[in-house]
């Protein structure tokens, strides 16, 4: 079409009567008009007619102050949206990084710190990948080198729980690295952007000292729960509770609205570890869901692997169709992996025939590690160890919580 | 009053919910619950988004002068989708082609491509914090001339449980608002549109009837006045007296302005601290507050107590704007003292306040926060007062009095909802929909061809009963024996506590049929109901109330009645007729019918006599 412009103020006289509003864009050939009463309607184009275009006004800059007693939090945005605001002309929703825009989208914030942003990416989570992990990492070391208090990284839901086991195993904190996203979009009077971002403020001026993601712990807006970045899972597809610790109990909660923050014992406090950056990952490793029939062709995609992750069944099995090939693969060079599919409890290669087989071969036991976990560790071991055995050795031993030496009971 | 010479200008806008199976944005039925059946309960905030202006949308905001948490009550038969945890599903089509065939019976054109809305709302009966809202159709005619702007597709609002509790059952369920021009001109006139409206909404025998299914709003203005849309009239018979009354409302607020300008009133001073003057208090409201805050209105003395509605006030409307800060309302010296407050504290008020004889103070009660929010709110309504009628939602009182609720919304409350896909309407959609007939035009039909009394005839056009009784008709009864059942045998069997609404429609079919074959007695109607209400088929109901008697039967029971009365007879002859037929009856109810006991009892009696 062409003819009309994003804003562009219009006549249509689609139905008879003449309507007044603004075009807004083309849908599938018809003209997508907002009526002066609120609605989108879509329209033959040839039904409207332009009366005057009307250059878009600039947004508004955020003056927002900024209390300089309070603690230095900063803001590293990879894409997730904590504050948003809508277009009322064309009905479009924004996300804003600024700290401004962001202090002005969730007030209560400037009470609990001063804040720098830092927009690093602005990508869907799933188009998430090892290399931003790396980047991601890197910038979060800065700030915590430069001074911040805290660090809260705002991310996309799909992929937090990666993105955070990534820094788990490339950063040494002494402080809070909180990453937090919403479940319900930023625009909807209802998100649980404005709790979730006040509360990951809140806990990163606590005495954590770990990386976290801090979301609602139940459907009801009076808790987040702090999550060890290691070992939490996004377990719903859209529900605000959807993260949840695996094997282990919660580092601790905010309160909301108070944004008390309680830890619990286990949780590593501020000032345990001295800052440290070990920002190398063998990106060649894959994971793998094993499935009954699965045929051993489809090991061959991970062939020039130098790590294969196996969520296998149960203690840790697959069919025993696929030993050869995987001894196969193990001889080549490639380390092989197993953690369980169930996600809660510990594989055990030693029970049953296929898994002492599988121990046979060369594969190492994951533990209790969640598969996710594992893959991320898997590269960073192989990124950071020098020779097969320490391989074996790190990717066993516990290096950031990732793996319990026991199953707690009512976990 | 002349409303014409006012220059009243009114329109409506007509809420229906549909009679759909399901939702029109989740797949869950739209059955409605009781509060007790709740499987669960959580809750929320809301807060409006920023513009891209760092506005926030007027209505919006001063919903939000208090943070509020809303609660919910779950059910098993709600889902994510109502607490906002799910994105919704696609529309629902057969909401959609019911708010077409709407759209058609007022030929209205569709619009080509339909696109859901998300439509702020933050007073907490939408857990997302907007109601989904679609346009569908424009342009509709009404008989008179009047227009129909829009007809949309929403979703039901969750059902105040109270205060700020809500239920999930009602969310969702699927209605149409229909909106009309300003095109009506007296009350009269618009409770006429409205009826007319309704009877059309329910001709399509496809919306959901009873109180709380159909709420009407209506929009008014007078010459300077200002729109003021009246929110959620649900008696069809109060709307004339509801655009009466804010008529007079507005008329009252102009006069009030012209007479407030020409006293040269004001309002703009500071609040004063009065909490000591009342520290002796007996208003129990004062005793316990923990700040007392008044405010001189200079040249506002004797109108803010002025009536402008039944029962409402200059006064009335302050107080509105004041309990959006979450205080209980305000006093003011036109209506002190009372309450409470002496007349020696009223007096040592407006001395504190240095007010005169024409001035009015104002007093609020509660926190030291709540109360100056409570104070701004008054300056700005009196500020106003001294301006315009302001332009306001309001909410319908009891008798068809309003009370302020928020400003009118702007059209920037509304914002594509992007996780529903638009649904695009082609052009024989329109064509292919069946178009039903007007309930007017089947009270017609029901009186010429199926010979009703013409006020009977309206009534079952208009009744809930009417899919019944249309449905019995075409099954070969005989329209009155259909009347009197649903009409008359319904409503005795339900004062005596029968649920009729158990019978099912095919079984009282299968009554009336075996009633017109011969096979049960009518006068055993009531009692076979009775059984088939309380579950059993009806086979076995005809043959307990019924046992079928036949003629020869019966005829042995008359003459075995009458030889026992021979002595009556010959003193009574023919007058011994209605007597015997109650000792007959008595012993045969039920089993036959009363004409052919009547026939065979005259014609035994006549043999007797005439031995
Ligand atoms: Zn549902």
């Amino acid at each position: 079409m062409g003819e009309f412009e994003t804003g562009d103020r219009v006549v249509c006289r689609y139905g008879g009567e003449p309507r007044d509003g603004t075009y807004i864009t083309d849908r599938d050939g018809w003209a997508v008009i907002k009526l002066d009463s609120g609605y989108n309607i879509g329209v033959s184009p040839d039904t409207c007619t332009l009366v005057e275009r009307i250059p878009a006004i600039p947004a508004r800059e955020a003056d927002a102050g900024q209390d300089e007693s309070l603690p230095l939090l900063s803001i590293v945005s990879t894409g997730g949206t904590i504050a948003s605001r809508i277009d009322y002309r064309t009905g479009a929703v924004t996300s804003q990084f600024s700290a401004g825009d962001i202090l002005r989208a969730i007030p209560g914030l400037s009470s609990v710190g001063r804040f720098t942003t830092r927009q690093l990416y602005t990508i869907l989570s799933e188009n998430m990948n090892p290399a931003i992990w790396q980047e991601l990492a890197r910038a979060v070391y800065e700030e915590i080198r430069d001074g911040a208090t805290g660090v809260i990284v705002t991310h996309g839901t799909d992929t937090m729980a990666y993105s955070a086991a990534a820094v788990s195993f490339m950063v040494d904190t002494p402080v809070p690295v909180i990453f937090v996203g919403s479940q319900r979009s930023a625009d909807r009077p209802s998100s649980d952007n404005v709790m979730n971002g006040l509360c990951s403020a809140s806990a990163a001026v606590s005495p954590l000292g770990e990386v976290a993601v801090v979301m609602h712990d139940t459907t009801s807006d009076d808790r987040c729960a702090i999550h060890r970045g290691t070992r939490v899972r996004k377990m719903h597809s859209s529900r605000r509770d959807a993260f949840r610790s695996i094997g282990v109990s919660p580092l601790g909660y905010v309160n909301y609205p108070s944004l008390e923050v309680t830890l619990s014992d286990h949780a590593v406090r501020r000032a345990t570890k001295g800052p440290a950056l070990h920002d190398r990952l063998e990106e060649r490793c894959g994971l793998v869901w094993f499935y009954p029939g699965m045929p051993p062709s489809v090991l061959s995609g991970f062939e020039g692997m130098k790590g294969l992750v196996i969520a296998g069944t149960g203690l840790g099995h697959v069919g025993t169709s696929l030993i050869q090939p995987l001894k196969a693969m193990i001889d080549a060079g490639c380390e092989v992996v197993m953690t369980t599919q169930c996600l809660h409890g510990r594989v055990c290669d030693r029970v049953y025939d296929t898994g002492r087989d599988l121990l046979d071969i060369g594969v190492i036991e994951g533990g209790d590690m969640l598969p996710e976990t594992a893959l991320v560790k898997l590269m960073w071991v192989l990124g950071n160890a020098s020779g097969r055995e320490q391989v074996r050795v790190l990717m066993t031993r516990d290096l950031k919580g990732e793996c319990n030496g026991r199953s707690y009971n009512g976990l | 009053m002349d409303y014409e010479a006012l220059g009243l200008k009114a329109g409506i806008e007509i809420h229906q919910q549909l009679n759909t199976h399901e939702k029109l944005f989740c797949r869950c039925p739209t059955t409605l619950r009781k509060f007790e059946e709740r499987s669960g309960e959580f809750y929320r905030y809301l807060r409006a988004t920023v513009s891209e202006m760092g506005e926030i949308d007027r209505a919006a905001r001063e919903e939000m002068k208090q943070s509020r948490k809303f609660c919910y009550y779950t059910y098993d038969s709600t889902c994510l989708v109502e607490n906002d945890e799910e994105p919704p599903a696609p529309l629902n089509t057969e909401a959609l082609e019911i708010c077409l065939t709407i759209a058609r019976m007022f030929q209205m054109t569709p619009i080509e491509q339909v696109h859901t809305m998300r439509k702020l709302v933050i007073d907490g009966s939408n857990t997302s914090g907007f109601q989904r809202t679609a346009l569908v159709a424009i342009n509709g005619v009404l008989p008179g001339g009047g227009l129909i702007e829009t007809i949309c597709i929403e979703e039901e609002a969750a059902q105040r449980v109270e205060d700020e509790t809500f239920s999930l059952d009602r969310l969702g369920i699927p209605l149409v608002e229909i909106t009309t021009s300003p095109c009506m001109h007296t009350p009269e006139q618009v409770q006429e549109v409205a009826g007319y409206m309704g009877m059309v909404l329910r001709s399509t025998g496809r919306v959901r009837r009873g109180l709380g299914t159909i709420r009407q709003d209506v929009n008014i203005s007078v010459r300077d006045g200002a729109r003021v849309e009246i929110k959620g009239v649900q008696e069809l018979d109060l709307i004339a007296e509801v655009v009466r009354r804010e008529a007079l409302r507005q008329v009252g607020l102009i006069a009030i302005r012209d007479e407030l300008r020409a006293r040269n009133a004001s309002a703009g001073e500071e609040a004063i601290d009065v909490t000591g003057l009342f520290s002796g208090t007996a208003s129990s409201v004062l005793k316990k507050a923990k700040v007392i805050l008044a405010l001189k209105l200079p040249g506002f003395g004797g109108l803010v107590g002025r009536e402008i509605q039944p029962g409402r006030r200059l006064g009335s409307e302050f107080s509105d704007y004041a309990k959006k800060c979450g205080v209980g309302g305000i006093f003011h010296t036109d209506e002190l003292p009372a309450y409470g407050v002496t007349g020696d504290e009223v007096a040592a008020l407006k001395s504190a306040a240095g007010a005169g004889e024409q001035d009015c103070v104002i007093l609020v009660a509660a926190t030291r926060e709540k109360a100056a929010c409570a104070v701004s709110q008054v300056v700005r309504r009196a500020q106003m007062a001294l301006e315009q009628v302001p332009e306001e939602t309001r909410k319908m009182l009891e008798g068809g009095s309003t009370a302020y609720m928020r400003p009118l919304p702007g059209a920037a409350r509304m914002y594509p909802e992007t996780d529903v896909l638009p649904v695009c309407i082609g052009p024989d959609v329109m064509e292919n929909l069946a178009v039903p007939e007007l309930l007017t035009e089947k009270a017609d039909r029901f009186a010429t061809v199926l010979k009703f009394d013409p006020a009977v005839a309206r009534q079952i056009a208009y009744s809930e009963q009417l899919p019944l009784f249309e449905l019995a008709v075409t099954g070969g009864i005989t329209p009155m024996l259909v009347y009197r059942t649903i009409y008359g045998t319904y409503k005795e069997l339900k004062r005596e506590g029968v649920q009729v609404e158990d019978i099912p429609d095919g079984s009282l079919i299968a009554v009336l049929k075996a009633v017109e074959e011969g096979k049960a007695a009518k006068e055993a109607i009531p009692g076979i109901l009775t059984k088939v209400a309380d579950g059993m088929a009806v086979g076995p109901a005809i043959s307990e109330c019924s046992p079928s008697m036949s003629r020869s039967d019966l005829e042995e029971i008359v003459r075995r009645i009458l030889s026992e009365r021979t002595d009556f007879i010959r003193e009574k002859k023919q007058a011994a007729l209605g007597p015997l037929m109650g000792v007959v009856m008595a012993e045969v109810r039920g089993a036959v019918d009363g004409k052919l006991v009547s026939e065979v009892l005259r014609k035994e009696l006549e043999r007797v006599l005439n031995a």
